[in-house]
């Protein structure tokens, strides 16, 4: 869906507006997408598959979003501005003792943030969580507005043990609110055997893995029905650098 | 009697019954007591399979979704290996739990150190904001986990244990009970260790507090106890000894004084054995507490006290 409540406040706020937002953070006024890994998933995310806008971030039946890769928020906080979640006159004091914008973001601080992150292995336990209560609220049974759960992990991240615990839980409950979209840049040092889809098959997830570039896959792979399975859409893009 | 556990697990099932925000997330352990609870409530009784890390990140996120969580298994498995998910995803999220956990320090001696965590508190000291009951029988436990979930989204953590006083005491989920009143110092017994504490200062001239709520630490009520000093305070409690130590002498700042802190020794036992045993061992069965105690605080022994103690 769009969020027209945001483009009335940013009427010019959209995908060619983020390399200027993310400038406003790192001062980069060049920072093309190819300097960030998510920027086009979490395009894609708040643009066209996630239900929240900044006037329901507080509504119960929203979509959630947990940012688990929590380190260069700029690609995320850019998206929160251009969605009008965040001002965009926040993103200049990126990282200073009076702005909220932390390099981890901290949920207590952010409108629409719905986890602090930045230590890795956290976000895809809390998805859990955060899924099954959302069912115990009894929030379910609509499916127009059943409200799913979100989560962006890094291909590195999974590596950690909470995560591999999250994913064989969620698979074998069949956890068809919960997805996740694991931004693969081939930056562990120990890569799962056969891949990342195969991990998330092998504990009983759906999956899709497309080229984290292309708007129209991602598109497709965010919202492919997937009744009784968790989804996990693994988003390719260039190896990382350091 | 049944065991503050058993109580647990009736009180927990009723509350489930009246309580639509509640849920249980067990890791395996303790499930057979929760089986009826989670046929009537399959979305609110929870059980992750033996992972301890998911337990308590399922916690958070179930807090963040609106509900009132209960997390359990033995203490070494819900606060020392998942730490850093106690300290994330329930406190940096500013996200609320009942963690209630069992075995404690010293509970299952034949299980080895593997199943006791005698520094939980200590470690959750580090932490900001948490509620500690540690009750001492479990009509106890019973009222205390009451409080714990009707605590708003307030972390709270319940230290349930085997080792029971021989009666309840009216227990309110806030302050220490005066139990005992005497002149040459103020003994504070923790939870299960009342007892032993009341049979090892029996006759001798100290005043005996009672504390079943640990954190927030009832300044107040030991600062009253203890008058205008100087003071001799000795801690009695059943984990890390001295756990509580700072929070004694930041309430009697203003007054001289010195503290006492029985508990747990640091070092690793490496014995198995009984209950008695090991608190033989750390020097908390009433006949060490006694010889501490009164040489700690000068306190006379009478020789009814002292006939108290060798039966």
């Amino acid at each position: 869906m769009t969020t027209t409540t945001a483009v009335r406040q940013r009427p010019h706020a959209g995908y060619d507006d983020l390399p200027r937002l993310m400038g406003l953070m790192t001062g980069d006024e060049k920072h093309g997408p190819a300097a960030t890994s998510t920027l086009d998933a979490l395009w894609v995310l708040y643009d066209r598959v996630l239900r929240v806008t900044p006037e329901t971030a507080g509504a119960p039946d929203r979509d959630r979003f947990l940012l688990s890769k929590g380190h260069g928020p700029m690609a995320y906080y850019a998206v929160l501005a251009a969605k009008g979640f965040l001002p965009a006159g926040w993103l200049p004091g990126f990282g200073g003792y009076d702005s909220p914008l932390g390099h981890h973001p901290d949920r207590t601080l952010l409108p629409g943030v719905e986890i602090g992150s930045g230590s890795l292995g956290h976000g895809l336990p809390l998805a859990v969580g955060t899924a099954l209560g959302l069912r115990a609220r009894g929030l379910y049974g609509r499916p127009s507005q059943d409200p799913r759960v979100w989560v962006l992990v890094g291909d590195a991240e999974l590596d950690e043990g909470s995560n591999h615990e999250a994913v064989a839980y969620a698979g074998a409950t069949g956890l068809d609110s919960l997805h996740t979209l694991v931004i693969d840049n081939s930056s562990a040092s120990h890569a799962l055997p056969g891949g990342i889809a195969a991990r998330f098959e092998a504990a009983g997830w759906s999956t899709a893995t497309v080229d984290g570039r292309d708007h129209e896959a991602l598109y497709a792979a965010c919202t492919t029905p997937h009744p009784g399975r968790a989804r996990a859409v693994i988003a390719r893009v260039e190896p990382a650098y350091n | 009697m049944d065991t503050m556990r058993e109580r647990f697990t009736a009180v927990t099932s009723r509350l489930l019954d009246e309580e639509p925000r509640l849920a249980v997330v067990l890791a395996e352990i303790g499930t057979d007591g929760f089986a009826e609870a989670a046929r009537r409530h399959p979305d609110r009784v929870l059980n992750v399979g033996i992972r301890e890390q998911l337990l308590v990140g399922v916690g958070g996120g179930l807090a963040l979704a609106g509900m009132r969580p209960v997390l359990h298994t033995f203490a070494s498995f819900l606060v020392e290996r998942p730490f850093e998910q106690v300290k994330l995803d329930l406190g940096h999220q500013d996200a609320g739990a009942v963690l209630v956990s069992a075995y404690g320090s010293y509970d299952w001696p034949a299980g080895g150190y593997t199943h006791m965590s005698p520094g939980d508190i200590a470690l959750l000291d580090t932490l900001d904001g948490w509620t500690v009951h540690v009750p001492g029988h479990p009509d106890e436990a019973a009222t205390l986990l009451r409080h714990a979930v009707a605590a708003g989204d307030d972390k709270v953590y319940v230290r349930l244990s085997q080792q029971a006083n021989a009666a309840g005491r009216p227990v309110d989920g806030a302050g220490f009970l005066t139990v005992r009143e005497g002149r040459a110092g103020v003994v504070v017994a923790v939870g299960p260790l009342l007892d032993d504490v009341l049979a090892a200062t029996e006759g001798l001239d100290v005043t005996v507090l009672y504390a079943t709520t640990v954190r927030p630490f009832d300044a107040a009520a030991l600062r009253a106890a203890v008058g205008p000093g100087p003071a001799d305070v000795v801690l009695v409690e059943p984990y890390l000894a001295g756990t509580s130590t700072a929070y004694a002498n930041d309430a009697l700042a203003d007054v001289p004084h010195r503290v006492l802190g029985l508990g747990t020794a640091r070092g690793e036992l490496r014995r198995y054995g009984t209950v008695p045993e090991h608190l033989r061992a750390h020097g908390l069965d009433p006949a060490s507490l006694r010889e501490r105690i009164a040489a700690f605080t000068g306190a006379e022994a009478g020789t009814r006290a002292g006939t108290r103690v060798a039966a």
